[in-house]
C-alpha cells in the first residue's frame, strides 16, 4: 500500500485542502468529502468557537485531521502565539506555520518560518511551514523538527502552477523529508506534475474553492493527484532532449566493419 | 518622507489634459497589465473609462476571487460620542450645530456591546468626535477593555493620534484604524475644515502612517467622495494606499468609498458622484490595488449594496446604527449621517449567501 506518513499517522491521501474561499460552509464540506482527503487546513483567525452555524471547523469531516494555520502571523512570536491558542481551542497537535510580512505578493517570511519550527517543535507540535522554495532554508526548518516542508509553486491564490519548479524538484531530490507543494496550482494537471515529480503530496485550496463547480473540481484533484503519484511509482520511460537522428554524426566509426 | 513629499510627485498632473488624451483601446491595456502604475490608474479612472465598465468589473471579480475568495467580513459600527470641537462643513457631529451630545458610561458601552454581540459579530468599528477632552485616549482604551470581551476584531474611527498613543490603544486590544482624509485636495480641505484641530492636513494625512510605526494590523483610508472632483479624489486615495502599502507591506490595507449623505446642516455639493462614477472608482482600485480591502457602508442603498458583492467588495456594515447608543438605547441622538440600508445582520447575512458569497463573521482575535 503507497502511504504517505508524516507525523507519525499514515495517510492514504496525498491530497491536502484548505477551506478559505468558498461560496459558502455546505459546498465546502462537500466538496472536502469528495475529494478524499485527510488533512484539511483553515485559519485559526476564522474559528469561532462561540458560534456552531458560522464555526468553520463544525463543516470539516469528523475524519479528518485538523491542520490549523497561523495565517495573519507577520514574524515568528506572532505564529507561535497563534500555535499555542489552535492547541488551547482544540484544534489538535498539528500547525501550519505561515509567515507573512508581505500583504502585496504574500510571500512566506522562511527566516522567521525557521525561528518558529524551532520553538514550537520542542513544544511538540507536528509542524508543517509553508515557504519560499529554498534548499538551505527547507534544510534548517527540518533541522528545527519540521515533519514535511510546504513550499509554494507560485505565489498563493494565483492559480499559476508550479513556477518555482527547478527549486521544487531539488527539494524534493535533496530533503530528507516530504515535500507538500502548498500555494499556485491551478488546475488538477498542475498536481499531475507535482506528484510526478516525486512531491509527497500537494495541498490546494483556491482551484477548488473558486472553481465554477467545487466538488466536480475537488473529485478531479484527487484523481490528478492519484494519477500523477501512480505515474511517478511508475516511473516514466527516458525522455530524450534530441530526436534520434537517421543519420548519426558518429556512424562513420562503425563504418568498414571495425 | 511622508505621503505629502511622495504626493508633490503627481502635483503637476494636469488632469483634464490627461483625460482628454486617454482612448478606450488604453483603458483595455492598462487593465490587463501585470503591474498596473497610477497612470494606468488614472487612466482606468478617466471619463473614458467610463465606457469599459464591463471589461473592468470582469477584472475586477477575477482579482478579487483570486485574493479573498468569496466572501464578505461583516462588522458594524458603534457611536460612543458626538462630542466634537471641529467646525466641518459636511458632519453633522459638527460643533456649531445645536445638537444634545451624548458619550457612552462604561456601562453603556457594556449594554452595546452585549447587543451587538448577540447579533453575531465579531468585529466592531467604534467611532467618536474629536473631543480629547471629553473623549480622551484613556476613554477609548479603558471602552476598548470592555469591548475586548465580546469581540474578536476592534477598529477605532477617531481622531488622529500620536504614534505613542497609537501604541497604546494596540496594545489594550486595538487592531485596525480606520481615518478619511475626507479630501486631498489642501485648498477644499482647508475651506471645508472652517475650525477646530482638524484644519490641520498634514497631521491628519500621516495618521495612518503614524498608526503603522506604530505595528497595528490593519488601516483603512479613503476619501468623502462628493467635496472635490471624484476622479482626482480617488486617485490620491489608490495613490496614499500605494505608498501605504508599498512603505508598510505588512500592513493590512483597505480603503472605503464614502459618498456624502443627508446629515444635519447639510448643504448640496456640487460634485456628485452617481452609481455609475462609485462603480468605477471600486473597479479600478481593485485593479489598482489587488489585495487591498474595499469597504462599502450602509451609507448605500440596499439594491445597491446587493449589486456590488460580486465586484470586489470585501467588507460591509450591517445592523447599523450612526447615533451615540443607537444599538441599545431609547433615547436618540441625531445621527451622524442618514443610513440608506437599515437591515439586520441576519437580513445581510442572507442576502450575502444568497449572492453565492460567504458572509464572514470572524477574521481575527487577540493573540
Amino acid at each position: 500500500m503507497d502511504e504517505f506518513k508524516i507525523g507519525g499517522e499514515a495517510l492514504k491521501s496525498r491530497l491536502l485542502v484548505g477551506t478559505g474561499k468558498y461560496p459558502n460552509h455546505k459546498i465546502m464540506y462537500d466538496a472536502i468529502k469528495h475529494c478524499g482527503t485527510q488533512v484539511v487546513t483553515m485559519a485559526l483567525r476564522r474559528v469561532d468557537l462561540d458560534s456552531k452555524e458560522d464555526n468553520i471547523v463544525e463543516y470539516i469531516p469528523k475524519n479528518c485531521i485538523l491542520l490549523p494555520n497561523t495565517s495573519g502571523a507577520r514574524n515568528a512570536e506572532e505564529a507561535v502565539r497563534i500555535a499555542r491558542l489552535a492547541k488551547a481551542m482544540g484544534c489538535g497537535n498539528w500547525i501550519k506555520i505561515e509567515v507573512i510580512s508581505d500583504n502585496k505578493y504574500l510571500l512566506p517570511d522562511n527566516i522567521e518560518t525557521i525561528k518558529a519550527t524551532e520553538i514550537l517543535a520542542k513544544e511538540g507540535f507536528n509542524i508543517l511551514p509553508y515557504m519560499s522554495p529554498d534548499l538551505m532554508a527547507g534544510k534548517q526548518m527540518i533541522e528545527a523538527g519540521a515533519a514535511a516542508v510546504m513550499p509554494l509553486g507560485s505565489p498563493i491564490g494565483t492559480n499559476r502552477g508550479i513556477r518555482t519548479k527547478e527549486i521544487v524538484q531539488i527539494m524534493i531530490d535533496e530533503l530528507d523529508a516530504p515535500i507538500i507543494v502548498d500555494a499556485g496550482i491551478g488546475k488538477p494537471s498542475e498536481a499531475a506534475e507535482a506528484m510526478e515529480m516525486g512531491a509527497a503530496a500537494v495541498l490546494v485550496n483556491t482551484a477548488i474553492a473558486t472553481a465554477t463547480d467545487p466538488i466536480q473540481m475537488a473529485e478531479a484533484f484527487d484523481l490528478a493527484v492519484k494519477a500523477g503519484r501512480m505515474a511517478y511509482l511508475a516511473k516514466t520511460g527516458p525522455v530524450g532532449q534530441i530526436a534520434k537522428a537517421s543519420s548519426p554524426l558518429t556512424g562513420f566509426l562503425s563504418e568498414g566493419g571495425l | 518622507m511622508s505621503f505629502l513629499d511622495f504626493k508633490k510627485n503627481v502635483s503637476q498632473i494636469n488632469f483634464d489634459d490627461y483625460f482628454s488624451k486617454v482612448s478606450k483601446n488604453d483603458v483595455l491595456k492598462a487593465l490587463n497589465k501585470r503591474k498596473v502604475d497610477y497612470y494606468d490608474y488614472l487612466t482606468l479612472l478617466s471619463p473614458v473609462g467610463e465606457n469599459c465598465l464591463e471589461e473592468m468589473a470582469q477584472k475586477s471579480r477575477e482579482l478579487s476571487l483570486q485574493h479573498f475568495g468569496k466572501t464578505i467580513l461583516l462588522y458594524t459600527p458603534m457611536y460612543l460620542s458626538n462630542h466634537c470641537v471641529n467646525v466641518c462643513a459636511y458632519c453633522g457631529f459638527n460643533k456649531e450645530n445645536n445638537i444634545p451630545r451624548k458619550k457612552l458610561t462604561a456601562e453603556e458601552i457594556e449594554k452595546e456591546a452585549k447587543q451587538i454581540a448577540a447579533t453575531g459579530l465579531k468585529h466592531i468599528l467604534i467611532l467618536t468626535g474629536e473631543s480629547r477632552e471629553e473623549t480622551p485616549v484613556s476613554y477609548i482604551k479603558d471602552s476598548v477593555k470592555i469591548l475586548k470581551k465580546y469581540f474578536q476584531g476592534i477598529a477605532i474611527e477617531i481622531y488622529p493620534l500620536e504614534e505613542n498613543e497609537y501604541k497604546a490603544l494596540i496594545d489594550a486590544g486595538v487592531d485596525s484604524l480606520t481615518i478619511y482624509q475626507e479630501v486631498y485636495d489642501e485648498e477644499i480641505y482647508d475651506k471645508v475644515h472652517i475650525s477646530g484641530p482638524k484644519k490641520d492636513y498634514k497631521y491628519r494625512l500621516d495618521a495612518p502612517e503614524r498608526a503603522c510605526k506604530a505595528q497595528i494590523r490593519g488601516v483603512n483610508i479613503g476619501a468623502l467622495l462628493g467635496i472635490n472632483n471624484w476622479r482626482e479624489e480617488a486617485f490620491m486615495t489608490g495613490l496614499h494606499g500605494q505608498y501605504l502599502q508599498d512603505k508598510y507591506p505588512e500592513v493590512e490595507l483597505s480603503i472605503s468609498l464614502p459618498r456624502m449623505r443627508p446629515h444635519v446642516g447639510h448643504k448640496n455639493y456640487k460634485e456628485l458622484v452617481n452609481d455609475k462614477n462609485l462603480v468605477q472608482i471600486m473597479l479600478a482600485s481593485r485593479i489598482f490595488l489587488p489585495r487591498a480591502g474595499i469597504t462599502i457602508s450602509t451609507r448605500e442603498q440596499k439594491s445597491f449594496r446587493d449589486n456590488l458583492v460580486p465586484l470586489g467588495v470585501t467588507k460591509m456594515s450591517a445592523g447599523v446604527s450612526t447615533e451615540v447608543g443607537g444599538h441599545s438605547s431609547e433615547e436618540k441622538t441625531p445621527s451622524q449621517f442618514d443610513i440608506s440600508d437599515e437591515r439586520t445582520v441576519q437580513e445581510m447575512k442572507e442576502m450575502i449567501l444568497s449572492k453565492g458569497y460567504q458572509p464572514i463573521f470572524k477574521d481575527w482575535m487577540a493573540i
